[in-house]
């Protein structure tokens, strides 16, 4: 796998988006989000659920329009879809009607960047990775929620995206699994530096995980906070005990709920 | 590079278990053989102990006996058998091959589907046998006018069955296969139209038990062979067994397509057997 030093920056410029839905007044979900995602570093957006994080990641990876603003991948304004994004989506986006090793080599299949050989000899190479080199005949359904998890990283990783767009990958996930799967995906970051932005509403997932967290909040929606995460890495769970992380910890709870508790007052 | 693969390779849990491998031999479900057997039984003390409303029915045995003596080997019965199973399989197969594209087409092509769909949803409630005097009226033979019926029965289900599993696609099987660099026709062919095949398949077992009903109407109707009119002639002539030998092929027949539609699907879906 190749590393990915330095690219996959991108510039998000005054984001707005609103959904119109028939025969009801537009919702305004995203308001002039401004933010940068920087190159090898992983940051994680946060928020409450129903705030537009989706909706920022779909538009981060061009399936979506926003209404105003832009998003710049390597100076290049983002328009359509394309394999340097690719985005592991919320409930699994694995084609069901194909095997697993099917759903991995579909990309560079359809790219037809290399031959079937070649993408099913680098599938094979990433599903041992990934430990699910048995399972490559089987369905989708036939896997657990954590396999599907990694089925999913190895169908991205094939492709050598330049950034990875996680949307609460592992919600869902048993709480052991959804640990074990953190710390595989912590380990897969420290060895690529593969640009990352990953999106969970978990504080302690957050803070274990990222570079730096963004914090959204308000309705409609803005960036309402940054925070640089300057624990060490390589990471361990040991960090969540480090006294760094509570005061990191305090800061996040203030910027996220420091705005809605006052409504209550 | 090397250790870091090392290190990625922690245990994983989660493995599904290992199924037992042992042979299973099919069961035969006792409680359904009793039932079957006391059915009949009940068949039969009902007519000889001469109940309300079975005066005029055969007992079992008579019916075996009329079917064994007069039909088994009766060239005419098994030719209705072979004109509904006919029938059945082109209405069907027309319906399947005019209905999936028109659904698909329906469901991806906006400009189509106003011009189109408003006929579909005037057409769709009428019933299938209020077509037959049309149907007799336009069609040069009864043979065609009966498949025509039985082709509507079932082709309505398929378009509007194919048509709601199109705009049902999840919208990240799509987007998925973009960022993947999927051109449309890799869309369509690999993730659209799998993605309606089980939608498919439902459409083909309303359909088959559909067609079945039709057919048996339409040929006691105006047909001048089949199951249904072999039915009907025992009726009209007032052989009780006869109509019975009928209902029981009917059934039979059915029960077949069923089986023969049931095998399709699971060859269709691969992914869905496989649990």
């Amino acid at each position: 796998m190749k590393t990915h030093a330095l690219s996959g920056e991108l510039n998000v410029k005054g984001l707005s988006k609103w959904y119109h839905i028939k025969g009801q007044p537009p919702v305004h979900v995203l308001d002039d989000c401004s933010f940068e995602i920087e190159p090898g570093k992983l940051t994680v957006v946060m928020g409450t659920s129903g705030c537009g994080k989706s909706t920022l990641a779909y538009i981060l990876c061009g399936y979506l329009n926003p209404d105003r603003g832009q998003v710049v991948m390597d100076g290049q304004q983002v328009k359509e879809p394309s394999s340097s994004r690719i985005m592991v989506f919320q409930e699994t986006a694995l084609w069901p009607w194909m095997t697993v090793l099917d759903n991995v080599i579909f990309g560079p299949l359809a790219a037809a960047s290399i031959g079937k050989e070649e993408a099913t000899r680098k599938a094979m190479e990433l599903l041992r990775k990934f430990g699910l080199s048995e399972f490559k005949d089987k369905y989708p359904s036939q896997l657990s929620g954590g396999m599907k998890r990694r089925a999913e990283l190895a169908q991205a990783l094939i492709n050598s995206p330049k950034v990875m767009v996680l949307d609460e990958p592992f919600r869902g996930l048993d709480v052991m699994t959804r640990e074990l799967m953190q710390e595989y995906y912590i380990k897969l970051f420290e060895e690529t530096r593969l640009t990352t932005v990953f999106i969970t509403s978990e504080l302690e997932e957050a803070i274990f995980l990222a570079d730096r967290i963004l914090i959204m909040g308000g309705t409609p929606s803005k960036m309402v906070h940054s925070l640089e995460v300057d624990l060490p890495r390589p990471r361990t769970f040991d960090v969540l005990a480090s006294e760094r992380y509570l005061e990191i910890k305090k800061e996040a709870l203030e910027a996220l709920y420091g705005d809605s508790m006052q409504h209550f007052v | 590079m090397k250790s870091a693969e090392k290190t990625l390779e922690t245990p994983i849990m989660n493995q599904p278990v290992v199924k037992n491998p042992k042979i299973r031999l099919p069961r035969i479900n006792w409680r359904g053989v009793i039932a079957i057997i006391g059915f009949f039984v009940a068949w039969h003390l009902s007519v000889k102990l001469g109940f309300p409303g079975f005066r005029e029915i055969a007992a079992p045995y008579d019916v075996l006996h009329t079917f064994l003596t007069r039909y088994l080997d009766n060239p005419d019965y098994w030719a209705s058998w072979v004109a509904s199973f006919k029938r059945v399989l082109y209405g069907f197969l027309i319906a399947q091959l005019l209905g999936i594209p028109l659904g698909l087409l329906l469901g991806t092509r906006q400009t189509f589907n106003h011009l189109v769909y408003p006929v579909i949803e005037i057409m769709r409630p009428i019933p299938p046998l209020a077509w037959v005097p049309i149907s007799i009226l336009f069609w040069p033979t009864t043979e065609s006018s009966i498949i025509f019926i039985t082709f509507i029965g079932a082709f309505f289900i398929i378009v509007i069955n194919v048509h709601d599993a199109v705009k049902s696609i999840k919208k990240e099987h799509i987007w998925l296969a973009q960022s993947l660099g999927a051109s449309s026709g890799q869309i369509f062919r690999r993730i659209m139209i799998p993605s309606v095949i089980p939608s498919i398949a439902v459409g083909m077992t309303l359909g088959i038990a559909v067609t079945w009903n039709v057919v048996i109407a339409a040929e006691m109707i105006s047909g001048d062979n089949g199951l249904g009119r072999l039915t009907w002639e025992g009726y009209v002539s007032h052989t009780v067994t006869v109509v019975i030998i009928g209902m029981v092929s009917i059934g039979l027949a059915g029960y077949l397509s069923t089986i023969v539609v049931d095998y399709l699907e699971k060859k269709m879906m691969p992914w869905r057997v496989a649990r």
